[in-house]
């Protein structure tokens, strides 16, 4: 007889499949001319929905035999998680309702709703089996929104480039799960963690570095990054800025929980410096690459992969100052990014221009999409008074803490890094103010939804940074499971 | 003459060798998928084997083979489709001419 009493456990996926279910049945019951409002409704579910998880306090516990385990910073991700998808169905109403998307509308917002139901399940899982059925489901309907532009070349040849990097990094994944499966003889972290202490085997090593890579393709790390900027190039402006925040930031969550809680013993020596030499490669390459795009979207996505680096100094940090940062440093790049990613959105979808020479003068005919874009590379780039430069500053403390002297080396790394970063970011703020005689965008309307988006990712970049309420919040729930770091050795 | 593990985990990970092989080296698509199905049977194969031979008192292993071999053949399905549309689109399944994104 099971206890069904475990599913209370679960509030958040339940009501997200709930929302799912609901848009669902609209989409295939309603009649043709109700249709139009379905992405409207769609956000009112959703908005509704982080609300109620927002009110209520956090479910704590294990469920289904220690599977599955609810617990503050888990419930703080997905709430996080939720305002950042909230922001990105917000600014796709208007690409939904297009000509040649329309009829397929109902996909989309099915497809995104279940890949985050995925990303819940993920960070949740507290065992092996129910991992890898997160990180699929969060990861094989990407591919299909990739390929979402029916009639444009590209993005088949995104989805194409994606589903063969994203199969090819579970295989070398699930080998790595099954070393460790071999040496432990159980798939529940806990039991894992018990059986690999004091084993510094050369399996173990091997496994190590293939559950890395594994994870290092999604969260798109150097050397495992080739497939980045080709997909973000190549598919749906929505998809690419859902792509480059929820599902990194997921990822990113998942993995630490990974790395601390199943291999905390083989901390030192071992995948220390596997991650140490990671970071590194990240920030530094992703910078220099992203220097000579010319493609935003390309440029987007060499810059995510060096955040992605930044946001890897949490976990190396292994202590409860670098997860709450790391948690911290997500829900800031979320606003930033989804600004960058919304303008770009707005311009593309009426003029179809994502060159940075075509941005030339932008402040001239479009004021306030210019002045947005500059808010959000600046908190990218981290300068003081934006939310960026508190999530960067947070990040490289909590590194610090770790306290050895090669972390301390690392960090300095990272800071020279920042300012690499800083004139890349401001070559395009440059493009818009400095460049104003030969304006190529007309002035453009944007739509209500993608304007209250923007305006809702400039109020977080200005906000977040200020009120320090937010971070405070994140590290009390953080502190709650601060036994977790107790086993790193 | 007895079968020992490493006689199963050897040909597996030939295996899996091969499949990495053929992903980097075949041009085709198709074959490309042929070569990861290779990689995700010789996991399962693994799992399988290290269940039978060092636990067998649970069936932990089993079952994740089960699960494994169920989420291969949705990836296979995902990528047959798309490869259809790119084939649809662009009339080609040679991935030294699908180059249109690069750099």
């Amino acid at each position: 007889m099971m206890d069904y009493s475990q599913f209370l456990l679960m509030p958040q996926e339940i009501g997200l499949l709930l929302v799912f279910l609901l848009v669902f049945i609209y989409d295939t019951f309603m009649p043709e001319r109700s249709q139009r409002y379905m992405p409207i409704f769609t956000v009112i579910m959703m908005a509704l929905y982080t609300i109620y998880c927002f009110c209520f306090p956090a479910a704590t516990g294990e469920a289904f035999g220690g599977m599955f385990e609810s617990n503050a910073p888990t419930w703080v991700m997905k709430n996080i998680l939720n305002v950042g998808v909230l922001l990105v169905l917000l600014q796709a109403v208007k690409w939904t309702n297009s000509d040649f998307v329309s009829v397929r509308r109902g996909e989309f917002y099915e497809l995104t709703l279940l890949t985050l139901l995925g990303m819940f399940l993920m960070i949740s899982a507290r065992h092996f089996l129910l991992f890898v059925i997160g990180l699929e489901t969060a990861s094989l309907p990407i591919a299909a929104l990739a390929a979402f532009e029916k009639r444009h070349y590209e993005s088949h040849e995104a989805a194409a480039k994606y589903i063969f990097t994203a199969i090819f990094s579970s295989a070398i994944f699930l080998l790595g799960i099954s070393f460790v499966y071999g040496m432990s003889g159980t798939l529940y972290f806990k039991e894992i963690a018990t059986a690999l202490i004091g084993n510094r085997s050369a399996l173990l090593i091997a496994a190590l570095a293939f559950v890395i890579a594994g994870v290092g393709f999604k969260l798109s790390l150097v050397p495992f990054h080739q497939w980045t900027a080709d997909v973000y190039q190549g598919a749906p402006t929505a998809v690419t800025s859902y792509l480059s925040v929820i599902s990194k930031g997921a990822a990113a969550f998942s993995f630490l929980i990974i790395l601390v809680q199943v291999f905390g013993s083989a901390y030192g020596q071992v995948w220390e410096w596997m991650l140490y030499a990671v970071i590194v490669l990240t920030i530094t390459l992703g910078n220099l690459f992203a220097v000579r795009q010319r493609n935003l979207k390309r440029f987007l996505a060499f810059s995510s992969i060096s955040q992605a680096g930044y946001i890897m100094l949490g976990i190396i940090a292994v202590n409860v100052m670098g997860m709450s940062s790391m948690i911290y440093y997500v829900l800031v790049y979320i606003f930033s990014n989804l600004a960058a990613f919304g303008v770009i959105a707005a311009i593309e979808r009426q003029t179809g221009k994502v060159t940075m020479d075509d941005y030339n003068g932008l402040f001239k005919t479009n004021p306030w999409l210019a002045f947005t874009m500059m808010l959000a590379m600046f908190s990218l780039g981290g300068i003081p008074p934006f939310a960026g430069f508190f999530s960067k500053f947070f990040i490289f403390v909590g590194a610090c803490q770790q306290g050895s002297i090669a972390i301390y080396i690392l960090v300095l790394i990272a800071l020279v890094n920042t300012i690499i970063s800083l004139y890349y970011y401001l070559l395009v703020v440059k493009a818009m103010f400095l460049r104003q005689d030969d304006c190529v965008i007309p002035t453009i309307k944007s739509h209500w939804t993608e304007r209250l988006g923007l305006i809702l990712c400039v109020a977080g970049i200005i906000f977040i940074g200020l009120i320090s309420c937010i971070y405070a919040y994140i590290n009390g729930a953080v502190d709650a499971i601060s036994s977790m770091f107790a086993a790193i050795q | 003459m007895d079968l020992t593990l490493f006689m199963y985990l050897i040909p597996s990970l030939i295996m899996f060798g091969c499949g990495v092989y053929g992903f980097i080296t075949r041009k085709n698509m198709i074959a490309i998928m042929i070569s990861l199905e290779l990689m995700l049977n010789s996991v399962d194969i693994n799992f399988v084997v290290f269940n039978r031979y060092l636990f067998p008192g649970s069936m932990e292993g089993m079952f994740f083979s089960l699960f494994a071999i169920a989420i291969a053949a949705a990836e296979t399905a995902l990528a047959l489709a798309i490869i259809i549309n790119v084939f649809r689109i662009a009339r080609k399944v040679d991935i030294n001419q699908i180059t249109k994104l690069k750099f």
